[in-house]
């Protein structure tokens, strides 16, 4: 008994020990190797892609975010600033609960089924939204052209893109309250949509942060 | 072109990429774990270790260093995030409550990664960077160790010796899981993966205000996240998040890391018991359902049914528009018929085939290709299962690469595979049967039953995927799916090396012309079939009130 006692001890003491070599190994100096590496050859993307516009960093270009109006007295869900293009709806997304000093945001998703009740209101909902706020006087959006990723909240609620095609039936709003021409517009999407890479990986994108620093610096210039 | 054909044009690179890397990294994880010689490094750590790694292991030997290590790293982990509060470098964040920290060293150290707690608010950089991301190198390494021990066994004769675990446990890291992950982890910075130790700060936004980040070394854990295929992701949304999957490159770059061990260590199999066919028809096994999940997934996703879908015009719920349907789907079915578990979509808005497909590919027990090193021994004993199967057809006494599969063998291997049924079954009609562990479903009817056998298959295969809309950071779910992936991952390996044992004991029988060659496409069709029957016949009626349900349904 003593000695099966002793034999465990000697045993489980090998196995700390093989912990705290390999501690060292892969959890201090891998990372502290890798780090040293990423911020010596690629310091931008090493530090979450940010982007500046007229000085001011204005986030990443990794990471999607809203484009709302300021929140009004006694308002509790902001009202997208239609003036900007609009990125894909976000209703995974959370608030932080544990540390609530900071205020972090908790990428996720939804979650929900497809025969969800929740989920089917927000497409609902979302695609209504979609269709009355593209249209124009003179350019009616049609349920139908409205693609999948405009009425659907993506995997990290942070998604940066959209398709090409929720960015295409934005145009004639965007020229609208811009006060520019659809055409300027329509370029200037066409500009910023990134095919697959090599031709075949992923799906043809337009990056929503992007695009809107352009439109506003296209604004400026017109 | 179309998406569906962008997505086959992927499939197909990412089966060239996996080819190429095939034979040299199978032949070199072949010579790391048969070569007498050991690096300088590798001397200094033995040195640390205090133990002999030319001493030959039998297997009660081999197995008591698996577990012990096991149980130490289960018990730093569980205390590393106990203290969190009071060590520096934590971003401030507070320690973790005792039930949680219990499923989450319970979770890394068992290569599951099941995360109940959000990243990006629970885990500074400590516990990530030198609790988690440890765990990911050595619990793939530990995997790794046993499956080559099960191949000595069948490689050896007449000596029940298994090799040295605390050897193979650390070349395993040092010459494999090490390098790649550094190169990997570079590519993946390149991409724009972060990796930086800069605390919680504000970043500006384009309409005013700020958001607020924390950084973290990323990329070095997310490359050995694939590689090890543990999927325990740095922030909650796991390879979704941008930071830890940017773009469709570094999305097939992923999947190909977390399926390169798995496939490659059948030829180091075929090398080690000196016949590269028999690895072959190991591969060909695994791919053919790999393959054939794959398809499935496509037909199911790309025709999108289930109300909300419809209306939407598309799958497109939890999926992100860089990745799209066509890559989302080889990634989620990648990650759970390997053990990963990392997602860049989120398989609970999968529709409801698409999710029962998900759910099947864990149940199969993680085996085409499988996890680092688990996936390879769960085949190997599926292959004793059916060339038992085929004994029995002919009435001969059963063998499989010169080894009797006798009494003991196939009670062994019956074991293994009933271990993870029975945990996955019982476990969740208890979760039904009980008042309260059914609060925690966000979807109601068969899906919110399926969040719960998604939990305890994932937990019990140690995949780490969630229907992620159940509630699990409850003491429930975390003392029972804690208790699923200890069970889950030990006892079935307890087997494994008593297999390996009793196998090396043997004297090899010599092939006559009335042996099965278990190195022809007859045998790989036999193995499919076996495995798809007897996991049909396990699971159909659970699943049959899932997803099979939900899909019908819709």
């Amino acid at each position: 008994m003593n000695n099966s006692l002793t034999n465990t001890a000697r045993l489980l003491w090998a196995g700390l020990r093989a912990l705290a070599v390999l501690t060292v190994v892969t959890g201090i100096l891998y990372p502290l190797a890798v780090t040293g590496v990423a911020q010596g050859l690629f310091p931008g993307k090493a530090n979450g892609s940010e982007i500046t516009s007229d000085g001011r960093v204005v986030g990443s270009s990794l990471i999607g975010q809203a484009y709302n109006l300021p929140l009004e007295k006694g308002q509790e869900t902001p009202e997208p600033d239609l003036k900007w293009f609009q990125g894909r709806p976000r209703n995974g997304l959370g608030t932080n609960t544990a540390n609530t000093r900071y205020k972090l945001i908790l990428s996720g998703a939804t979650n929900r089924s497809g025969d969800n009740a929740d989920l089917i209101k927000w497409v609902k909902d979302a695609k209504a939204a979609v269709v009355e706020d593209n249209s124009t006087p003179d350019h009616e959006v049609k349920p139908s052209d409205v693609p999948a990723d405009a009425v659907t909240s993506s995997g990290s609620g942070l998604d940066p893109h959209i398709s090409p095609a929720y960015a295409g039936i934005q145009v004639h709003r965007i020229a609208e309250r811009n006060g520019l021409s659809v055409a300027q517009v329509r370029r200037l999407v066409d500009e910023h949509t990134d095919g697959r890479i090599l031709g075949f990986m992923g799906e043809p994108t337009v990056n929503v942060l992007e695009l809107n620093i352009a439109l506003k610096e296209l604004v400026a210039r017109s | 072109m179309s998406p569906v054909l962008a997505g086959v044009l992927q499939l197909l690179a990412l089966i060239a990429a996996l080819a190429l890397a095939y034979r040299p990294l199978g032949d070199h994880m072949a010579r790391v774990y048969s070569s007498d010689r050991h690096l300088r490094v590798e001397k200094w750590i033995y040195k640390g270790i205090g133990a002999d790694p030319n001493t030959e292991m039998r297997r009660p030997a081999y197995l008591r260093g698996v577990l012990a290590f096991s149980a130490v790293s289960v018990l730093f982990l569980y205390l590393l995030q106990r203290i969190q509060g009071s060590l520096p470098g934590s971003l401030g964040f507070s320690s973790i409550d005792p039930d949680q920290a219990f499923n989450t060293a319970a979770s890394f150290a068992t290569n599951t990664n099941w995360q109940s707690y959000y990243g990006e608010q629970a885990m500074g950089h400590v516990v990530q960077t030198g609790g988690l991301a440890v765990q990911n190198f050595v619990s793939a390494a530990v995997g790794i160790a046993v499956a080559v021990a099960l191949v000595r066994g069948f490689a050896r004769s007449r000596t029940g010796e298994l090799g040295n675990f605390w050897a193979d446990l650390v070349r395993g890291t040092v010459r494999i899981l090490l390098p790649l992950s550094v190169i990997a982890a570079i590519v993946l910075v390149a991409c724009g993966v972060i990796q930086n130790f800069a605390g919680i700060h504000e970043v500006g936004q384009f309409t005013g205000g700020g958001q607020e980040w924390n950084g973290g070394a990323v990329a070095s854990q997310e490359a050995i996240k694939e590689i090890g295929t543990n999927g325990g992701g740095y922030f909650n949304a796991n390879s979704a998040h941008p930071f830890e999957n940017p773009n469709a490159f570094s999305n097939l770059f992923e999947v190909f890391l977390l399926l390169l061990i798995p496939f490659a260590l059948t030829r180091t199999f075929g090398r080690m018991v000196g016949s590269l066919r028999q690895g072959y028809a190991i591969l060909a096994t695994m791919a053919t359902i790999w393959v054939g999940f794959i398809c499935l997934m496509w037909w199911t996703e790309f025709a999108h049914h289930g109300p909300a879908f419809e209306i939407a015009g598309g799958a497109m719920e939890g999926k992100e528009a860089r990745f799209g349907i066509g890559a989302s789907s080889i990634f989620s079915i990648s990650t759970t018929l390997t053990s990963t578990g990392a997602v860049d979509s989120f398989h609970s808005s999968n529709t409801g085939l698409g999710g029962g497909l998900n759910l099947l590919g864990m149940q199969l027990g993680e085996i085409a290709p499988g996890g680092t090193g688990s996936g390879l021994y769960g085949m190997l004993i599926m292959a004793v299962i059916a060339v038992f199967i085929a004994g029995l057809m002919v009435g001969r006494t059963p063998e499989y690469l010169g080894k009797k599969i006798g009494t003991r063998e196939i009670k062994f291997a019956a074991c293994y595979i009933l271990i993870t049924p029975t945990l996955v079954l019982v476990l969740t009609s208890l979760a039904m049967a009980l008042p309260t562990p059914g609060d925690s479903m966000t979807n109601s009817g068969a899906h919110g039953f399926s969040e719960i056998l998604y939990a305890y298959t994932s937990g019990a295969n140690n995949n780490g995927s969630a229907f992620a809309g159940l509630n699990a950071d409850t003491q429930w779910f975390n003392t029972t799916i804690g208790i699923a992936m200890l069970l889950g991952r030990f006892l079935p390996m307890v087997f494994v090396l008593a297999l390996a044992g009793s196998l090396a004991e043997q004297k090899p029988v010599p092939a006559t012309a009335g042996t099965l060659r278990t190195d022809k496409p007859l045998f790989a069709g036999l193995l499919v079939g076996a495995i798809l029957i007897i996991t049909g016949l396990t699971y159909f009626p659970a699943l049959a009130l899932g997803p099979l349900a939900e899909g019908l349904a819709s």
